[in-house]
């Protein structure tokens, strides 16, 4: 089993720390890098650079979706498939199917959330080289660390070493992945 | 930092007191720090840092189970895995006769329990979801527990009207599905919408729920010392590592869900209580029962809230997570909606004057004054009403004991409520040779019996094994959470 290398980690302790370490590494060129925290910090996007997440746009289209289907399913059973004659009512009215396609849309449009998450995030992902690190475990308690990714075009193990360094990364540490 | 952290009596200018609130939005910025009245308390007391803060609110998980939980556990499970099933196995091997339900009163304690749980159900997604949209941090710690209680008793209220149907074997006919006779549901019925709702309500608060929870079933995962723990939680938190990315789009999906279930807290029980209103019955036949069921859902789920978190909070020692601000607040958002449902109450009556209708003014008249369930409407214009105001006084609010009777008192007398409404109407109806009584049997009781105690054993089941505070959200509506406070590390001024 031969192993490659993933990238560099660092260990910060603040949150201010770990959004002024971000702010350097975006201003040294780096392109492929991650920041890992226990909670989300205010501005790290910005710093980032994310774009707005595709979040809502999946939940608008499970949720449209999800309309448009019941109103439809709504019409082939009582008008189409099986007419039924309910109080002398037209067979299908937008009114009569608006309550259970409604209804549907949040349904839809929730799932569209959950399922728009968990794709965009990769997950559920059973496998992930930081795992191997054990001080990667506080990342969910107390503590806040920067990866460098190998694949970045700038990544130099010396190089990228210092500069985890000079913005004040400790245990900074060489992740390594089977190959 | 260190003298900084000590001295919050007279915060810098950088800080937004010792609020806790999320980034520094500049208001303070100009130098000057804000009164003293004018600074928010902070969310969590006694400035604790993220290391201890993690320790502490996971360490219930962690922990020994201690014995009240045993004792507490024990009797539920019992009649959770016991007395449920031998009820349901009973009334659908037999019917619905072993029930109270006859003619004229079709529905009884099934409906009124179907309607209450739903009820209780409500203020959960209020606090968790509506509350996070308005962005009111001190929701961030009991958000969780208010959901889990939204899921557990949407799955109790789901049970309902599955067996009440009769041939509960035929539930599946509810669903569109093909069959060989080739017949649809009749999607105009507001029972048929009721379908919807309450299975979509229970998917979405699940998903809710389970969502929130993820980055700290990866704390649990991260700290878990035995394989089986490690395995499992490693299991449920779909490998998740908090990576700004992963944040990002996890931040967007939870405020969309929670944008969603707001519309549900206003949706399901509207749609329950168009189950009565669209009937010609005096008494439920009135347009404002939609929002009457909503009103009344939120105010029963608010008691259930305080019921469940005024033990555990002293049981789990979350003195300092969950403080007495913290439940005052819920408390007023208690007395809110019991005004709330007072006003309904009082047009309800005043509709039914107004009206002229003589079989509503009967069926009004006879809640009070009648000659069997009388007792059913002064419990619930007494308790309901009468009771909650006490929560006008600050020293009652700060008496935790007060507000617990209080808060159970409130959900008897929602149940009383559901009684009146259900069983009230029901039993004098237009012709007086259709008039009924209604009692119900052991098995009404031991249903009810049976699904509280399987609520509580999933709740009890709930805390034990997973985080009952969201530690992650908790931890980032702190100071020590906020890159532009002194305590989360900024140096002086504005970063």
């Amino acid at each position: 089993m031969s192993a490659k290398t993933y990238g560099l980690i660092a260990e910060f302790d603040t949150p201010a720390a770990i959004l002024e370490a971000a702010g350097k590494v975006r201003d040294a060129g780096y392109h492929r890098w991650d920041v890992f925290t226990p909670f989300p910090i205010h501005g790290l996007d910005k710093v980032m650079g994310f774009k707005n997440s595709l979040v809502g746009w999946f939940a608008l289209l499970f949720g449209g979706g999800a309309f448009v289907a019941t109103m439809g399913l709504i019409w082939y059973c009582n008008a189409f498939d099986y007419p039924l004659i309910v109080g002398g009512k037209p067979m299908f009215s937008p009114p009569m199917s608006f309550v259970p396609s409604y209804i549907m849309l949040v349904l839809g449009g929730a799932v569209g959330a959950f399922v728009g998450m968990i794709t965009l995030n990769q997950l559920p992902r059973l496998h992930n080289p930081l795992f191997a690190k054990a001080r990667f475990a506080l990342v969910s308690r107390d503590k806040f660390f920067l990866v460098i990714g190998a694949n970045d075009p700038k990544f130099s193990e010396t190089e990228t070493f210092r500069l985890l360094e000079e913005i004040g990364g400790t245990h900074i540490e060489l992740v390594e992945d089977e190959d | 930092m260190a003298e900084i952290a000590t001295n919050l009596e007279t915060p810098a200018p950088w800080s937004n007191g010792a609020d806790g609130c999320g980034a520094n939005d500049g208001r303070y910025s100009t130098g000057q720090a804000p009164l003293a009245e004018l600074r928010r308390a902070p969310v969590i007391e006694n400035n604790r840092g993220l290391g201890w803060l993690t320790d502490k609110l996971t360490a219930f998980t962690e922990g020994k189970t201690p014995r009240w939980w045993w004792m507490l556990f024990l009797p539920a499970a019992f009649f959770a895995t016991m007395v449920l099933p031998a009820m349901l196995i009973y009334q659908i091997s037999t019917g619905i006769g072993v029930w109270g339900n006859n003619h004229p009163v079709m529905w009884g304690w099934d409906i009124i329990n179907f309607v209450w749980w739903v009820g209780v159900a409500h203020a959960g997604t209020l606090i968790s979801a509506m509350l996070f949209l308005t962005r009111q941090h001190w929701r961030t710690t009991i958000g969780r527990m208010a959901e889990a209680m939204t899921v557990f008793s949407v799955m109790m209220a789901g049970l309902y009207p599955a067996i009440h149907i009769g041939r509960a074997w035929f539930a599946w006919f509810m669903f569109p599905v093909p069959t060989y006779e080739g017949m649809w549901p009749q999607f105009r019925s507001p029972l048929m919408w009721d379908v919807f709702a309450v299975n979509t309500y229970l998917m979405v608060s699940t998903m809710f729920w389970y969502m929130g929870l993820i980055p700290d079933i990866a704390l649990l995962r991260d700290r878990s010392k035995t394989r089986v723990r490690k395995f499992l939680y490693s299991l449920f938190a779909l490998g998740w590592t908090g990576s700004a990315r992963q944040w990002h789009h996890f931040e967007k999906a939870y405020v969309v869900l929670a944008g969603l279930c707001t519309l549900l807290v206003f949706t399901v029980s509207s749609i329950v209580g168009l189950d009565f209103a669209t009937s010609q019955l005096a008494g439920w036949h009135a347009t404002i029962f939609p929002l009457y069921f909503v009103v009344g859902a939120v105010y029963c789920g608010f008691g259930m809230v305080l019921v469940l978190l005024i033990p555990l909070r002293k049981l789990c020692h979350l003195e300092d997570i969950i403080t007495p601000r913290h439940l005052d607040r819920i408390c007023k958002l208690t007395l809110l909606s019991s005004l709330c449902i007072a006003y309904i109450y009082l047009m309800e009556y005043y509709i039914a004057w107004y009206g002229g209708n003589p079989y509503e003014r009967w069926v009004f008249g006879h809640r009070l004054l009648g000659h069997t369930y009388w007792f059913g409407g002064w419990i619930m214009l007494g308790v309901n009403f009468l009771t909650a105001q006490l929560l006008w006084f600050k020293r009652i609010r700060q008496n935790l004991k007060l507000v617990f009777i209080i808060a159970v008192l409130i959900n008897i007398g929602m149940w009383f409520e559901r009684f009146t409404i259900i069983v009230g109407s029901l039993y004098q109806d237009f012709l007086p040779a259709n008039w009924g009584f209604y009692k119900q049997t052991w098995v009404d009781v031991g249903t009810y019996l049976g699904t509280l105690g399987a609520f509580f054993m999933m709740y009890l089941l709930f805390i034990r094994f997973l985080p009952m505070i969201p530690v992650a959200e908790v931890k980032s509506v702190l100071p020590e959470g906020n890159p532009h406070h002194p305590l989360g590390g900024a140096k002086g001024g504005k970063s």
